[in-house]
């Protein structure tokens, strides 16, 4: 056992403290740079693929479905990392090349469409079909009854759900590290690479990472209470 | 004002309406009794299109639909419009507020300005009664006041037929009174009615006819005092006396 040795001399502590007080920065800075405006901007667009896909696969059209069933399938039947590795280093070969940001960016998205839209997808399908009756027994048609009233309460219903995925999201934007997105952890790799202080850098990474989901889940909180104030909590009759 | 012929409506093999022909003359109260399960239900949300019929012709007001051919969306649109629908159920938007499910439909199907719509939600509200709970959403409302909230909602769209299923079912018996109160005034105003109800004493007071349903067929019908105290046919005499009136 070298434990004792090398493990917490006074010496070590003081590196601890430098090291901690220059990684800080950039690792702070890739989180504000890149993890945060990649998870919110896939996560908005992933939302509108999502609504898109939910629609496909409830519509009477046979196509539509088949369409949205197979882009859900093949997303959510193969690892995320492959998907990404088939973007960035896989389309360059068919003369298709991509920045790694943008590259990020459509990888997240379409991961989050596919996943969300299931949740939104039985959202809707949560809504009383006595909701429907009565949008269209005062002469809506589909798209006005879908957007004036079954849409507002699916999202109501699917913000707990929603939510969940952005957290999970915001953790799985680590994965753009392995193809060069100059996040969190690829700075956190960057920097242990230098000093050899895996462990510690690592969990310096993982606080940035938790900090971030733990404000997210307080605003989680905030918009359930909000949400089930507004709606009640015995939701729709019928 | 409403003519119904040969109206059909399957759920699967199972016939449900087998060649229903009615007619409810302008600003008559039609009474539809009939065991569960006769189809009374289905009969007005055929007149609705909520469900669509196999066959027959309906025509409310002059406008016709025929379902002996095919009928377009559009078409079915601009019928149901004709008619205001008033569920067991409620079916009121949760989301909503009282004011926002009378508003709904004035500004997303009538294209009323949002003041417009809120004027006469104010109105139709004060006439079923509910004023004061404009702001309250549906959760906060007894059943008797989401009803009459389901009322106002319906004739906000100025349909010219009224259709009831069962409005005062879902209800505690002490609140059946204020939805009824608000059912007598609107045909003492003239509205033409259907409605399917088990409150006989409404029949009684209200209906200009009453309709025995069962199975599919209209039995029997008549003027109310008529058709409950000498009934003519073995099937209605059967259904009246279960009811015990
Ligand atoms: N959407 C549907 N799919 C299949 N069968 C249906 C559907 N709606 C109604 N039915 C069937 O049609 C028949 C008539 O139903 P309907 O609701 O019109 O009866 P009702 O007279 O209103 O009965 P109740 O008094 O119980 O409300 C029933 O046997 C019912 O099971
Ligand atoms: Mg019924």
């Amino acid at each position: 056992m070298y434990l004792n040795t090398i493990a917490l001399s006074p010496e070590r502590i003081q590196r601890f403290q430098e090291i901690a007080s220059t990684s800080i920065g950039p690792l702070i800075e890739g989180a504000i740079k890149y993890t945060i405006p990649l998870a919110i901007i896939a996560f908005s667009i992933g939302l509108i693929i999502a609504i898109f896909t939910a629609l496909a696969r409830i519509s009477s059209n046979k196509l539509l479905r088949a369409i949205a069933r197979v882009y859900v399938s093949i997303i959510r039947g193969t690892p995320l990392l492959v998907q990404l590795f088939i973007i960035f280093y896989g389309l360059p070969t068919i003369g298709i090349t991509i920045d790694p940001f943008p590259s990020a960016i459509i990888g997240f998205s379409l991961n989050v469409g596919a996943y969300a839209s299931e949740i939104i997808r039985a959202a809707i399908l949560s809504i009383p079909k006595g909701q429907w009756e009565a949008a269209y027994s005062i002469g809506m048609n589909y798209s006005q009854a879908l957007r004036k009233i079954v849409l507002p309460q699916a999202a109501r219903v699917s913000v707990p759900p929603l939510s969940n995925s952005f957290i999970g999201l915001v953790k799985d934007t680590s994965l753009a590290a392995t193809i060069l997105v100059a996040e969190t952890f690829r700075r956190a790799q960057e920097i242990a690479s230098m000093n050899y202080e895996f462990l510690f850098v690592y969990i310096m990474a993982a606080l940035v990472y938790w900090v971030i989901c733990f404000i997210l889940s307080i605003i989680q909180g905030r918009i359930e209470i909000r949400l089930d104030r507004v709606v009640g909590k015995s939701g729709g009759l019928s | 004002m409403i003519s119904i012929q040969g109206l059909k409506k399957s759920f699967g093999s199972q016939e449900v309406l087998k060649n229903v022909d009615l007619e409810i003359e302008q600003g008559k109260v039609v009474v539809i009794i009939g065991p569960s399960g006769s189809g009374k239900s289905t009969l007005l949300r055929c007149l609705n299109v909520l469900e669509t019929p196999n066959g027959g012709v309906l025509s409310i007001d002059g406008q016709k639909l025929d379902f002996n051919s095919s009928v377009s969306k559009k078409a079915i649109g601009a019928f149901r419009r004709l008619t205001g629908m008033v569920f067991q159920s409620y079916n009121l938007f949760p989301h909503l507020t009282t004011t926002g499910n009378v508003t709904e439909g004035l500004t997303t199907v009538k294209g009323l300005s949002h003041k417009e719509a809120v004027k006469k939600a104010e109105l139709l509200l004060d006439k079923v009664g509910l004023a004061d709970h404009k702001d309250k959403h549906p959760f906060q409302l007894s059943g008797g006041q989401q009803q009459r909230v389901a009322i106002a909602r319906a004739l906000a769209m100025d349909p010219k037929v009224m259709l009831f299923d069962e409005p005062t079912s879902a209800l505690d018996p002490e609140l059946v009174g204020e939805v009824l109160r608000v059912m007598k005034d609107l045909a003492h105003e003239g509205m033409t009615m259907a409605v399917v109800t088990h409150e006989m004493r409404f029949a009684k007071e209200v209906a200009d006819e009453v309709i025995f349903i069962d199975d599919g067929v209209i039995v029997e019908r008549g003027a109310p005092a008529e058709l409950f105290n000498h009934p003519k046919q073995e099937r209605t005499k059967k259904f009246l006396s279960l009811l015990q009136v």
